[in-house]
């Protein structure tokens, strides 16, 4: 497996390379591949944003200029006349050159962290709030709060007054 | 000769670094305060160096000195002059120089500016702001070396990557620099504070106008790269979640999280703990991003395993910078006595919460931008990610950001009356409610989640609208009154005004473009007309022009609608003669509501050419939304009060009752 993707790899370097060598002169969706069918090439165009044009950097082939991008734009296109779904021509494209050509990254084990990460650290800050303002008040730790004794808290906090410290810090901005 | 003195400049600047890291600490412990005054001289030594150094470089560049490696790699003697000076820090050594330039000048305006700082804190700022600058330089001296000499010179350069030779590419690179490392003075100044274990009101206010001027910087330096990836790449795209935006993107949400945390640690003394993290992080991930563009990673492992010296090296630089800071954070953090209580529902609250939310956000990026590199480094394959999946996680997490952001700035200190803020409000909505129905109606009941955003940034905007009228009670009191009203209103509160509004229409713009572009390619021949959503664009064939540098083919379409007459449009093929380099330049005819944007391809040899044109619908709002944005930001930094050591006027300030921002 390594050694395909080296191999691929060196074979895309030459690609891009010759491809910088003789000017391309391919820039993006051509004329002569849009498809007759607007609603096909609708679709065209919405899958191609998706799908990484493996010679270039961080560009998608829908925008791209290189020889590959012009040749995968192809590539959906035939598919998509042949009958394909949305998603055939997707896992066609990842099953001949794997996850990598797809922007939208696959839902599985290794990629778990990358989808639920935000949803982790947004829980993370959630409860770190709720004890901060826990904290405010007390310093016992114990279950989570029931809709109750969130109400009591918060009147609780309400009837908190202000501390001390107001004196020495600056407060002249402060709105009643 | 000059060269030679460049590289003594940088030793010389190196030696004031080290200097200046250590003595101003000592100075502080023994209370000693000609040490401590030594750390003033010393930035101002270190930044006369660097300037040196950044002077030899830049006439090496101007002179077109192909004895020196670097500008014989990225210079050529045809170029025009702006982009002989903007090459300076268009390659890897020179942008490093610049990387530290800036460094050194934040080190230098602290000196400068701090007078009224506490001498200890002021010392202990300066030591921690050289030891950013002592691994810098080391860094460039050592593995980046703008002033190597060639043993056999080229009789001409290999010139600047076409791309570049941009005006706003000449001075986006600056912009962002200045915002990413003026991120390290927020950061010297949490850490002088942790090692003195105290933070106060006053520490916030000497912290906020260093940040602000950052935080002005990047937004002007993001908005200005994506402008120049809109009209330069050629095919009307203003943000494609590239790594290399992604990095400047990070620090800015950090860095707006740290701006408004910041407001709570000066006017409630609380927060503290969290806003100490805040500018350790908002700089390490400015600290990340240099180090993710410079050292190769971002192609991917493999080009940084080939050249990894460099690469090593920052990351030993990282770990000590990152690593070091969060340490003493955790070492010193739990002593911090937090301040002021507040309820959930209050200033304080929500301020929070959209420090919860713009962290959040921030995690997306991160983890968007850094995880193929984990994977590819774990050995776990390679994946790409790009817009599809920043649709799903991140979107969803500024969604609510957004529709809080005008509701934040209503409620007051301490503890708030949520339907009382929300009733005050019903006018915004119903006018939003209004919005979304009429954007609804034009569009044809075009696509949902579009019109449900338009329906939000109206309520966004509305609301700040609305939240200033109440504050100079527009309406309600004689015109004149509110007009008083409205000229003693601090500035950091016209700042949020202008920052908060400029943003909703930004995403005004960013939605409509999004979501109502129309493209078209096509071949035509000289005298045909291509009609693109209600307007004609009428070929009027092609003539070669030559540059300085280029040749290049100029189309010429004539913009009409309905047979009325509009613009004139030139789109440029370019060939860069040097790199053999071909560049696409768009002709774009503005207006408040799109833009209509043209680009010439290939002939395709029977008499025709490829031609591309989009419409791209209220597409100028999203920069002219930035403009107010740090517009917002300088009004709110020239607010008085925010002036390190500025008295404040109190019987001005008690006039004008202010919930303040």
């Amino acid at each position: 497996m390594r050694g395909f993707i080296l191999s691929t790899t060196i074979l895309f370097t030459l690609i891009a390379s010759i491809g910088i060598a003789s000017i391309s002169l391919v820039q993006a969706v051509e004329p002569d591949e849009v498809l007759d069918n607007p609603i096909l090439e609708a679709r065209a165009r919405e899958i191609s944003k998706e799908v990484r044009c493996l010679v270039c950097q961080n560009e998608p082939i829908d925008s791209s200029n290189a020889e590959l991008a012009k040749e995968l734009r192809i590539v959906v296109r035939e598919r998509l006349v042949a009958g394909d779904s949305d998603d055939d021509v997707k896992d066609y494209l990842s099953s001949r050159y794997g996850d990598f050509v797809l922007f939208r990254p696959p839902f599985k084990a290794s990629t778990f962290l990358l989808w639920f990460g935000p949803l982790l650290v947004l829980a993370i800050g959630i409860i770190g709030i709720i004890f901060f303002f826990r904290g405010n008040r007390t310093q016992k730790i114990a279950a989570p709060l029931s809709a109750e004794e969130q109400n009591k808290l918060q009147q609780l906090l309400q009837d908190g007054q202000e501390p001390p410290q107001k004196l020495n810090s600056d407060n002249k901005g402060e709105a009643s | 000769m000059i060269a030679e003195l460049g590289q003594f400049a940088l030793i010389m600047a190196l030696l004031a670094a080290i200097s200046q890291s250590i003595l101003p600490l000592i100075g502080a412990e023994r209370l000693d305060s000609r040490l401590m005054a030594f750390g003033s001289h010393a930035s101002l030594v270190q930044l006369l160096f660097v300037i040196l150094a950044f002077g030899c470089l830049t006439q090496a560049y101007i002179v077109s000195d192909f004895t020196l490696l670097n500008v014989a790699e990225n210079s050529h003697s045809t170029k025009p002059l702006l982009y002989k000076i903007s090459g300076v820090w268009g390659n890897h050594e020179g942008s490093m120089l610049l990387w530290v330039l800036i460094l050194a000048l934040f080190g230098a305006a602290v000196a400068a500016f701090g007078r009224n700082l506490p001498v200890t804190l002021k010392a202990r700022v300066l030591a921690i702001q050289a030891m950013i600058g002592v691994g810098f330089l080391t860094f460039l001296i050592f593995t980046s070396n703008p002033f190597t000499r060639l043993l056999v010179p080229p009789e001409n350069g290999q010139d600047l990557n076409p791309l570049l030779q941009d005006p706003g590419l000449a001075f986006h690179p600056p912009m962002l620099y200045v915002g990413y490392v003026g991120f390290s003075v927020a950061f010297s100044f949490a850490i002088a504070a942790l090692i003195e274990g105290k933070v106060d009101a006053a520490w916030a206010r000497w912290v906020r106008p260093w940040t602000l001027t950052a935080w002005i910087f990047l937004t002007g330096g993001i908005a200005l790269g994506s402008w120049w990836a809109y009209y330069e790449l050629g095919w009307g795209g203003w943000w494609f979640w590239d790594p290399v935006e992604n990095v400047s993107f990070m620090p800015w949400l950090m860095g707006t999280a740290l701006l408004h945390s910041a407001v709570v640690v000066e006017k409630r003394n609380s927060l503290k703990v969290w806003t100490i993290l805040l500018a350790i992080l908002t700089f390490s991930l400015s600290l990340i991003g240099t180090f993710i563009v410079r050292s190769g990673l971002l192609t991917s492992v493999h080009a940084f395993a080939v050249n990894p010296e460099r690469g090593i090296f920052i990351l030993i630089l990282l770990a000590i910078a990152i690593g070091g800071s969060l340490t003493l954070f955790a070492l010193k953090a739990p002593a911090l006595k937090s301040g002021g209580m507040f309820s959930p529902i209050s200033r304080e609250g929500g301020l929070l919460l959209n420090n919860l939310l713009l962290s959040t956000a921030c995690a997306t990026v991160f983890l968007g931008t850094l995880y193929p590199l984990f994977m590819e480094a774990l050995g776990g394959g390679r994946v790409s990610i790009g817009p599809p999946f920043y649709n799903k996680t991140f979107i969803p997490v500024m969604v609510p950001l957004f529709f809080l952001v005008c509701i934040g700035a209503y409620l007051p200190w301490k503890r708030a009356d949520l339907v009382g803020v929300l009733k005050r409000l019903k006018y915004a909505g119903l006018a939003a409610l209004l919005a979304l129905l009429i954007a609804w109606y034009i569009s044809d009941g075009g696509p949902l989640l579009a019109i449900l955003g338009l329906g939000m940034a109206t309520w966004m905007l509305l609301g700040t609208l609305s939240e200033w009228a109440d504050r100079i009670k527009l309406f309600r009191a004689p015109l004149a009154k509110s007009w008083q009203r409205a000229k003693n209103l601090p500035g950091s509160s016209w700042g949020m005004t202008l920052a908060h509004g400029g943003l909703a229409i930004a995403i005004i713009g960013m939605i409509s473009t999004t979501a109502w572009k129309v493209e078209d390619v096509a071949v035509l021949k000289p005298g045909e007309t291509l009609s693109v959503a209600g307007t004609d664009y009428r070929f009027d064939g092609v003539k070669e022009i030559t540059g300085p540098n280029y040749s290049a083919v100029e189309g010429t379409f004539n913009v009409s609608q309905d047979g009325v007459y509009m613009a004139t449009l030139k789109p440029e093929k370019r060939l860069y003669t040097v790199k053999r380099m071909p560049t696409t330049e768009a002709a774009i005819y503005s207006t408040f509501v799109g833009d209509y944007y043209a680009v010439i391809g290939d002939p395709d040899g029977k008499g025709g050419w490829t031609v591309r044109i989009y419409r791209e619908p209220l597409v100028t709002w999203i920069w002219f939304g930035c403009t107010l944005m740090v517009f917002g930001g300088l009004v709110s930094l020239a607010d008085r009060r925010l002036r390190v050591g500025a008295p404040a006027d109190k019987r001005k300030k008690k006039k004008v009752r202010e919930a303040e921002a």
